[in-house]
């Protein structure tokens, strides 16, 4: 008899589309995944919805309204295995800069009229809700990460997702590091590898989307960056992105220098 | 009889959109009393946090406010800074910039065919249901949607969010040789782009033709991405810096949203058929040809017709990002330098669902002191609306069930996306923390 496929569910809270986009931009693979689970529920890509519990769960986004509160928790419910994919659902993304300020000043900047709709104060992640089994960084993920994942779930073994910094990636990827020899900003010392490099390939310095590597010295980089001529404000603005929310980064930003 | 009763045709939750929203259509003995699309997708705060951020920052930023389009914004950042600050990009890096978007517009439109709107002209739940039957097909539109990608990776690093885009060009410009592999590629593409055309040209089309205005910006010389000034069908010729000034945003009886309109005329049509309508004569041969073997000709009006607009519009782009990788001679630098001033700047750009407008006054500081975004979905929503109180009126014989698919598949025809477009809706913040 053939065994069951698992059933696969993909969520949405507050974020952009892009990290559930990114198994869409799996083009050469998705129809074999398509093959290996079932896509049980997954709005952006199919009006059929199959009834839970879901074996696997990927969940994009951040919690930013009373509704959602209650939806992560009948999520977690319905999953055997839950997966949060991207900044917003690992960190609380962009739209935790909100964090920092007065949601409602931030509302009367954009909005001119009361309605239905309701926000809460703060942006928060998945694991600040429900436990998680397991977190993809970055703003967005990595299509070869996200892979990965799903090899490792239907295989029953853990994802092999580095923690170490961007450095490691720098290094053998033959990049000239650009915070040493260019004295150019980078947040890759303490940013979780995952992309590649990215920025220092492009010649730019790293901005951090995948949030603080396993062990950081956020203050050692802030000094740093101090001392190659930049100002406090914008040291706080590099730590203040997308991953915002983030403890190491939150903490680096609040920091009195 | 159906048509005798009160009726709702309702979607809590709409699949194959980008976003959350949902509709609901309320009928009264054999009228349409109210539509809504409404909007679930929580706010996010993009125009609040912008405030404070330095002049560089905001091409970087606001790609997140879209995952499907993040070009767009980086590209209508860029345009909106560089023209507080007095700078215009041309030549080289300009073209490499639309080559980018032509990436993206590829990316987009494949994903929106095949994977978004196909499956309601061929009754399918999604695009893997339909490769059970149209394998081919899908495979045919994930590679496109893969060269659309590939272009989009090899220019900005990676395909969702690209980090190499800047204010005043790139952080780092291709070799000719390194968009090579790329020619080959598009190449293929643009024959599978042609063969797409044909396909999605044999769809049944419902017979529904609204008097659309439609909105694209308008160019002399090219088929425009990020150029030229902004027309409509109905004669309207302003340059960028006026959107404001005929563009408004009015509260409209029965909705909580907000409605983009023209100032003193109504709602209006922007995306791929109000640029195929607007600029057929800027199209490439190989485009226009492909438009006349499937009986494609301005004015359609047909929005049903706009998966077929989009797959001439995916020969335009294959073709295009060719001539443009023909032509690259590499730039001496990867940007021009562009140095802040209190000013203020806007600019507009054809994301592949419309018109995307962003303005940002810049203070004495380099700081954005404030912003404004206007997506394509937030204008496109009035029209939406009109659209399915029109198409539900005379169709109210037909079943529930069926009727209500089809009320999705008109949502479609815009390929809405919710997550650019919730600032377009008002809200109330509850403390609930």
């Amino acid at each position: 008899m053939a065994r069951r496929r698992p059933k696969l569910a993909v969520w949405k809270f507050a974020s952009c589309d892009g990290c559930q986009l990114t198994l869409l931009d799996c083009e050469d693979e998705l129809l074999a995944i398509a093959g290996a689970v079932e896509i049980a529920s997954f709005p952006e890509a199919s009006r059929a919805q199959v009834a839970g519990p879901y074996d696997l769960s990927l969940v994009e986004g951040s919690i930013t309204t009373p509704d959602d509160l209650e939806r992560i928790q009948a999520v977690r419910k319905s999953s055997k295995y839950l997966v949060a994919i991207g900044a917003c659902a690992t960190s609380g993304g962009i739209q935790a800069l909100r964090n920092f300020a007065s949601v409602a000043e931030f509302a009367a900047a954009v909005y001119a009229h009361p309605g239905y709709l309701a926000t809460l104060e703060r942006s928060t992640p998945i694991a600040a809700h429900v436990p998680v089994d397991f977190e993809l960084r970055g703003c967005p993920i990595d299509k070869g990460q996200l892979v990965e994942l799903l090899s490792a779930f239907l295989i029953g073994r853990r994802p092999n997702v580095p923690t170490y910094s961007v450095c490691l990636e720098c290094k053998r990827r033959l990049n000239v590091c650009v915070l040493v020899a260019s004295d150019m900003p980078c947040l890759g010392p303490v940013t979780q590898a995952g992309c590649g490099a990215l920025c220092p390939a492009s010649g730019r310095g790293c901005y951090g989307c995948f949030g603080p590597a396993d062990t950081t010295n956020t203050r050692a980089l802030a000094n740093r960056l101090n001392e190659i001529g930049m100002a406090r404000p914008d040291v706080v603005r590099a730590f203040r992105t997308f991953n915002a929310g983030a403890e190491a980064f939150r903490e680096e930003s609040e920091r009195d220098a | 009889m159906p048509s005798a009763a009160n009726r709702t045709l309702r979607v809590p939750a709409l699949a194959r959109v980008e976003g959350e929203g949902g509709m609901i259509i309320r009928t009264h003995n054999g009228r349409v009393r109210d539509v809504e699309l409404r909007i679930f997708e929580p706010p996010r705060f993009f125009e609040a946090f912008l405030r404070g951020r330095r002049y560089t920052e905001p091409p970087d930023i606001t790609a997140r406010i879209c995952g499907i389009c993040p070009v767009a914004y980086q590209m209508s950042a860029c345009l909106a800074i560089e023209n507080a600050c007095g700078i215009t990009v041309a030549g080289p890096l300009h073209d490499l910039r639309r080559l980018l978007y032509c990436g993206e517009w590829i990316e987009s439109h494949a994903l929106h065919i095949y994977l978004l709107h196909a499956p309601d002209y061929l009754g399918y739940q999604s695009a893997v249901d339909m490769a059970r039957d149209h394998r081919p097909e899908v495979e045919r539109g994930l590679q496109l949607k893969k060269a659309g990608n590939e272009i989009l990776t090899t220019l900005g690093g990676r395909a969702i969010h690209p980090v190499n885009v800047r204010v005043g060009g790139f952080y780092r410009v291709p070799t000719p040789a390194e968009l090579e592999p790329l020619a080959e590629r598009l190449r293929s593409a643009r024959d599978a782009a042609v063969e797409t055309a044909r396909w999605v040209a044999g769809f049944d089309f419902p017979d529904f033709e609204p008097a659309y205005e439609f909105v694209a910006l308008r160019s002399a010389t090219t088929y425009p991405i990020m150029e030229g000034r902004l027309g409509s069908s109905l004669g309207l010729d302003i340059a960028v810096d006026e959107f404001e000034e005929y563009f408004v945003e009015e509260h409209v009886a029965r909705s909580n949203a907000l409605h983009a309109h023209i100032r003193g005329r109504g709602s209006y049509l922007t995306g791929p058929l109000a640029r195929f309508n607007l600029n057929f004569a800027q199209l490439s041969p190989l485009a226009k040809e492909v438009s006349r073997d499937v009986k494609l000709a301005p004015p359609t009006p047909n929005p049903f017709k706009s998966i077929v607009v989009r797959a001439v519009e995916l020969v335009y782009a294959c073709d295009e990002a060719l001539r443009l990788i023909a032509e690259y001679r590499m730039p001496d630098t990867p940007s021009i330098p562009v140095e802040a001033r209190a000013a203020t700047g806007c600019g507009c750009t054809e994301a592949p669902r419309g018109i995307l407008y962003h303005r940002y006054r810049i203070d004495e500081d380099g700081l954005v002191a404030e912003a404004r975004i206007v997506p394509p979905t937030s204008q496109n929503q009035a029209q939406i609306e009109a659209d399915l109180r029109a198409f539900v009126e005379p169709r109210l014989d037909l079943s529930t069930a069926l009727l209500t698919r089809q009320c999705e598949q008109a949502i479609r025809n815009y390929d809405p996306c919710i997550s650019c477009a919730t600032h377009f809706v008002s809200l109330e913040v509850r403390e609930t923390d």
